[in-house]
């Protein structure tokens, strides 16, 4: 047998590897990031009886930086696990010119009421009775997180639970924006 | 108690299966009978202990254990008794313990069978079977632990996703599965014949039952995915050329192959090479549509990222492909063709050609599915290639399968004749083309479907002046009609079931290009007592009305349809809304027909239903999808027969 064909038939668990490299390759990317065409858009207007009484809008938030939370009760494991989060990011910006809202989408009051007491939020949060809001924003899945500058302009949006990480810098990027 | 109680299970099962797995590749080496036994009753073991498991998995469903992280998040309190059932399979980790539980229960039934017999593979066949339970085992433990605790205990689940919620789900991932694992078997063997250097035919004259069962069970997989497409998701269709589906066709086409070349080397000793990399390209892309499903490195409808599972996958995926081809290559010397093409008007070329071509097919599914990446590897950009770029390859390369499975089955072995030719084929092709002639003079003007209808007469023609030869052979030895023709079914009942599943695929055929060709469709918005027509059918809405359901709300609307001959029926398509889902899930309703099915999907509506817009479709023939399915069963039903034609 000639040296070609002896090494040659090698060839065949080697043409494996290059495809396991591509496959390994798709890692890298992040098939959560999905676009959306809001960013840049000025956040759509919205009023809400939140759970506690008071009304809040979005229109008097102006000119400071705001941060719209969409969750729901039922939605375990990524609402649950930001939960402590976004309160820990409300305790640290609170003085800072910036508002966090949680906005309750398809849930019932009972639940959504629970999950508020479980984590001890004290940054205001509404039910969107009529899903009126998430359609707006264009909601796809809960947990979605949306950052709007002082001038009211959607600058971001986190698909899925959001980490300290991802918090402050988007909210610091913002706040470091002079009006 | 359950959570940790399955853990426990799943990790003494993986230890069992390692175990298994080593002991029997040492036994394999040096032939010590003790071992065998042993790692046998591992197998054993592992079979009850996965048993133990999904029995447990199961009970915690029935009961509402939300202490079970995967039971909390695919059930609720209002989710329907067999749905709770069923949601066992309904995500990632339960998914993993059906394929793990079906793949302990076929390493049993290869014990049972086996332990007496073909005493050199057997070791190594256990081997690999418990390897692959194995890594199965090991995902059970660290990537994809069905059985972590949640704490604090919900109250109430999170549900099953609505779209789950249908017959067709409780059968597809079932039957599909056991395609998958089905294939374990016949790659098993094939290492054994690897490591042991017995590269002959007996792996194949062992495992083709196994492989065509692995076959039929995928097909049908993949049919039920179909019709849950089209009844469920409501778009209309039953196949997108999603890299979901693709990825359950790869093995699906390379086993095609793989039972059509089987044949020539237990006929002529060919292809050998051909035939184990056939085998293992199979199993491998079982566990690459695996990987591609749950690693969420393509964008899909299905997928879903889970976390370090793709890596797992892939470093099994690799660990696969690098030691079985390395196998292959180290047996190279002894894997020399004994016979050789000796024309290309023979069965062995021909089946060389459809091999060929399956496997171009295979070749485009696949490097259209894994386009994206490799584009957004290269040029940085990510860019999809979508259902025309499928088809455009595809169809030609279906049509000219659709040809060669007329001609395969009744050319001569080595070196057709001319009168070989004539006699077989000069009717069959003169019908086919008389067929598309008359289609053509009825008013078909589709080419594509004037093509597929003369291939399917064809065929069929073939089938049919076959089959009428050897009944009247038979009929000359004495018998009547009907013993001639169960006589034969039953003596010849390997080619005959082939026939069988050949018709089957010829009646899929049609449906496919039927409907591709004469589907009709609209949108539109109808207020309360208007009517939309189509091809025929003159549809009115008659109004809406919302309802509580079990587990979820519904706006049911209330159409009218009737045709011209006076027939009248009513529709109730629906949209769904359960609390658990962003948006609203569409609930179709249909009539089907054999030629032509009515479709209606309710879109959006006017909150006091004076308005409403609908999809109406009439599709045409897509029914004969399923009856494929049905002759498909016949035919593989009949082709699995025990063999009587030597006891006879």
């Amino acid at each position: 047998m000639s040296g070609s064909t002896r090494w040659g038939r090698w060839a065949i668990p080697l043409a494996a590897i290059p495809v396991i490299v591509l496959l390994a390759y798709g890692f890298r990317t992040d098939p959560r990031a999905i676009p959306t065409p809001l960013v840049g858009k000025p956040a759509a207007a919205f009023r809400l009886k939140t759970f506690d009484g008071p009304e809040i809008s979005l229109e008097g938030l102006r000119g400071r930086v705001v941060v719209i939370n969409f969750w729901a009760s039922w939605c375990y494991p990524a609402c649950y696990e930001e939960a402590p989060v976004l309160e820990r990011g409300w305790r640290a910006y609170k003085d800072r010119e910036v508002m966090l809202v949680g906005i309750n989408i398809q849930d019932k009051e009972e639940p959504a009421k629970r999950f508020l007491a479980q984590f001890g939020h004290t940054f205001p949060n509404a039910p969107d009775p009529a899903g009126r809001v998430s359609v707006d924003y264009g909601v796809y899945g809960v947990p979605e997180t949306f950052f709007i500058d002082r001038a009211g302009r959607i600058r971001a949006k986190h698909v899925g639970a959001v980490t300290d990480a991802i918090f402050s810098a988007n909210v610091d990027r913002l706040l470091a924006e002079r009006p | 108690m359950t959570p940790e109680l399955g853990y426990a299970a799943t990790v003494v099962a993986f230890g069992l299966a390692l175990y298994g797995s080593i002991a029997s590749a040492v036994a394999g080496r040096t032939g010590r009978t003790a071992l065998v036994q042993s790692s046998e009753r591992a197998a054993v073991g592992v079979w009850i202990l996965v048993t133990g498991c999904m029995l447990l998995l199961v009970y915690a469903f029935l009961t509402f254990d939300f202490s079970v992280r995967y039971v909390a998040i695919n059930t609720n309190r209002g989710t329907p008794f067999y749905y709770r059932i069923t949601a066992l399979w309904g995500a990632l980790e339960g998914s993993i313990i059906l394929w793990t539980w079906m793949l302990a229960l076929y390493t049993l039934i290869v014990v049972v069978q086996y332990r007496r017999r073909h005493p050199e593979f057997y070791p190594w066949v256990l081997s690999a079977m418990m390897g692959i339970a194995a890594f199965f085992l090991l995902v059970m433990t660290i990537p994809a632990p069905p059985f972590e605790r949640l704490t604090p205990v919900p109250p109430d689940g999170r549900g099953l996703n609505p779209l789950l919620q249908d017959s067709g789900m409780i059968t597809h991932p079932v039957a599909l599965y056991l395609g998958f694992t089905g294939f374990t078997v016949p790659f098993a063997f094939a290492i054994a014949a690897l490591a042991t250097g017995r590269i002959g035919d007996e792996w194949i004259t062992i495992t083709r039952r196994w492989t065509v069962i692995a076959w039929y069970f995928l097909a049908l997989g993949l049919l039920i995915g179909g019709w849950w497409s089209y009844h469920v998701l409501g778009w209309g269709g039953y196949w997108a050329w999603d890299p979901v589906e693709n990825a359950a066709v790869l093995p699906w086409l390379t086993g095609t192959a793989l039972l059509h070349s089987v044949m020539i080397q237990e006929r002529r000793r060919m292809l050998k090479i051909w035939n184990l990399t056939l085998v293992i390209l199979t199993f491998s892309l079982t566990i690459f549509g695996t990987f591609l499903t749950r690693s969420g490195i393509i964008g899909s409808v299905h997928a879903f990222s889970q976390g370090s599972i793709g890596a797992f996958f892939l470093g099994f995926l690799a660990l696969v492909l690098l030691t079985s081809f390395s196998l292959l290559a180290w047996r190279m010397d002894r894997l020399k063709a004994q016979g050789e093409l000796d024309s290309i008007f023979s069965r062995e070329s021909v089946f060389l050609l459809n091999n060929v071509f399956l496997v171009a097919a295979a070749f485009t599914v696949f490097f259209g599915t894994i386009f994206p990446l490799l584009s957004e590897a290269v040029r940085g950009v990510k860019v999809s290639v979508g259902a025309p770029f499928f088809n455009l390859v595809n169809i030609p390369l279906f049509l000219g399968l659709l040809i060669l499975m007329g001609v395969g089955p009744l050319i001569a072995w080595r070196r057709a004749s001319a009168d070989n030719l004539r006699r077989n084929f000069l009717m069959p092709t003169a019908v086919g083309v008389a067929a598309a002639v008359i289609a053509r003079a009825l008013g078909i003007a589709n080419s594509l479907v004037l093509l597929c209808i003369a291939a399917v007469v064809f065929v069929t023609g073939t089938i049919v002046l076959d089959f009428l030869r050897a009944v009247r052979a038979r009929r000359r030895s004495g018998d009547g009609w009907a013993a001639a023709t169960l006589g034969l079914l039953r003596r010849q009942n390997r080619r005959y079931g082939g026939f069988v599943v050949h018709l089957g695929i010829l009646v899929v055929a049609l449906g496919v290009a039927g409907s591709n060709a004469w589907s009709l469709h609209t949108e539109t918005t109808l207020g309360r007592g208007e009517s939309v027509e189509l091809g025929g059918y003159r549809v009115r809405f008659d109004g809406l009305r919302a309802s509580e359901e079990s587990n979820h709300f519904k706006v049911t609307g209330t159409f009218t349809v009737s045709n011209g001959v006076g027939s009248r029926d009513v529709l109730y398509p629906a949209k769904k809304y359960y609390a658990q889902e962003q948006n609203p899930i569409a609930y179709v309703d249909y009539r089907l027909g054999l030629i032509e099915d009515v479709y209606l999907v309710l879109g959006d509506f006017a909150r006091d239903g004076s308005q409403a817009t609908i999809k109406l479709q009439v599709n045409r023939m897509v029914s004969w999808l399923w009856l494929g399915g049905l002759v498909l069963t016949l035919g593989t039903g009949l082709a699995i027969l025990p063999d009587r034609k030597k006891a006879a």
